[in-house]
Order: C-alpha cells, then structure tokens, then sequence
C-alpha cells in the first residue's frame, strides 16, 4: 500500500478537478456551463499554484480569471443571442482529427518527458537564476525582483494592458442614431439671448409662443 | 512516491492538449475555441511555476504573472472583435469568416 502524505492527497486532488473540468469546459453542451466549468478549472489550478508555494500568482490567478476573464466571457455568452444547437452540428466529424492530433501531442509530450533529464548544473549555468528567497514571502521576494530586474517588461506589461483596454473600448463602441446625448460643447457656448425671448403682449390680445402651434 | 516536478508537467500536459483538442472539437464557435486558449496559457502557466519552484529560480513566476497579462488582454481583445463581428453578421459561426477577405 503506497503512503500518501496529506498535501500528495490534496495534488491529487486539486490536479484530478482541474484535469476533469478543463475536459468538461471544451464537451459541456452549454457555453454557460463552459465558463462554470473553466473557472473551477481556474481556482483548482490556483490551489495547484499555493501547494508550489507561489501564493501571489494563486489569488492573481482568482482575482484575474476568475474574476475578470471568465466573468467576461459569461457576459458575452449570454449577451449574444446565439443559436448554440446549431454551431454544435458537425462536431463529431472533426472528432477524429482532433483526436489524432491530440494523441500525436500527448505522446510527443509523454517521449519527451520520458527521454528528458536536467543536467546537474542547470540551475548553476542559467542566465540569471533568481534563488527563491525562503526567509520573506511569495509576495515580497516576488516584488523584490519585479520592481528590480524586470521593471522595464512590467511596464511594458501594463502598456499592453492599457492597448488592450482602449481597442476593446474603440472596438466596441459605436455611434447609434435617435440616441440623445449631452453635447457639452453647445451647452457651454449657449447665450441668455438663445434661451428665453422677451416679447411684448398687447393688452387683449395675447401671444403665440414660437415653438407651440396653434 | 511523492509529489514531484514530473506530476506538475503532466497534469499540465493533460490541460493542453485538452486545449488544442477543444480546437478542433468546436471548430464552429469561436467562444469555445477562446476558453480553449485560455486552457493552455493556464498549462503554461502551471508549466512556469512548476519549473520555477522545483529549480528554485523566481523567474519563472515573474514570466507567468506576465502570461497572465497577455492572456487577459487577448480575452478582453478577442471577445470585443467577437462582440463587433456578431452585430455585423448576426452569428458567430467560424465558416462565415472567410468572407471577410476583401
């Protein structure tokens, strides 16, 4: 009988849900039930993540996934109103292929895996090996390095986000017709004599105002 | 048997090639084939930190909060030409697409 410690028991776990909702995200016959599915696939990865000791990247993973990126994708399935039944047709014809494929890249991945070994001196020889500090926590050591060597990249991370973020908002936005909106430009430029007419009524006679008929 | 490297490496294998199957699977709904990306950054990204933390260089974890960001900018990026081609055509099927040309 093998002996299995408790946090072997928790990898298996985390990797046994993570393994059987990535299979359900790209099978369930709902798209809906494709974003649930992803985002359990997301916090067991994330509980993957906090048994390797990378705490930080585990609640980025939630926060950023989970968070920002499934909830997306939940919006957009059911924002669309989308035929689903019928993108669904013809998926079993392409089982085959992608069934092939597949199993070609799971067992070049098994051969490799298989005929591969690291050197004694890897980690020596590495071009700029970064020890992981075990005296501080996953956050500081990680903030240590990012805020040192790889400032440059972080901003240029945070570019590709702000890239992101106004092609999605030029992409999605668009001009519709009969909407009324606040033009600030007219409302700034406007003069009191626009606003209101001063008019003199006869005695018994009354007035017709200029913008009521009759 | 404890829990080493080689066990990260496979789940994460098994989570890619999950990935491009749901490629090929759902060849006809771009949603699906986006979920499907997104499954294998997530290997990549288990792949990095595995490497990261069994080699004990930090790196690897820099390099994956970096994946991350990509990853969210080209769902965010993605899901928008996704929105724009559906008011246009009025369906999200991949066959359609080749009509763009032009």
């Amino acid at each position: 009988m093998m002996e299995l410690s408790l946090i072997d028991m928790v990898f298996y776990l985390f990797s046994a849900v993570t393994v059987a909702s990535g299979m359900l995200v790209i099978s369930a016959r709902n798209p809906v039930h494709s974003v649930l599915w992803l985002i359990l696939a997301f916090f067991s990865a994330a509980g993957l993540f906090v048994l390797m000791g990378a705490e930080f990247l585990a609640m980025l993973l939630v926060v950023v996934y989970v968070g920002a990126v499934a909830v997306l994708f939940l919006f957009v399935v059911m924002m669309l109103d989308i035929n689903f039944t019928e993108l669904r047709q013809g998926m079993l014809q392409h089982l085959p292929l992608g069934g092939l494929v597949g199993f070609i890249l799971l067992g070049e991945l098994v051969a490799l895996a298989v005929a591969w070994n690291f050197g004694a001196d890897v980690a020596k020889n590495a071009a700029s090996p970064a020890p992981i500090d075990t005296a501080t926590t996953n956050t500081e050591a990680l903030g240590q390095l990012l805020y040192t060597d790889y400032i440059f990249i972080f901003q240029t991370a945070g570019l590709i986000l702000l890239v992101a973020m106004i092609g999605a908002i030029v992409l999605t936005l668009r001009d519709r017709p009969g909407v009324r909106r606040q033009n600030i430009s007219v409302q700034v430029q406007r003069k009191p004599g626009e606003a209101y007419d001063l008019v003199d009524v006869d005695t018994g006679k009354g007035v017709s105002l200029p913008g009521k008929k009759g | 048997m404890t829990v080493g490297l080689g066990h990260y490496l496979t789940v994460a294998a098994i989570l890619f090639v999950f990935g491009i199957f749901g490629i090929f699977l759902n060849r006809k709904n771009v949603i699906i084939i986006l979920m499907s990306i997104e499954l294998m950054l997530l290997a990549v990204n288990i792949n990095l930190v595995a490497f990261s933390t069994f080699q004990g260089d930090m790196a690897g974890q820099v390099l994956a909060m970096f994946v991350l960001t990509v990853a969210a900018a080209e769902a965010a990026i993605g899901l928008a030409i996704l929105v724009v081609y559906f008011r246009s055509r009025g369906s999200i099927a991949v066959e359609d697409i080749n009509q763009m040309k032009g």
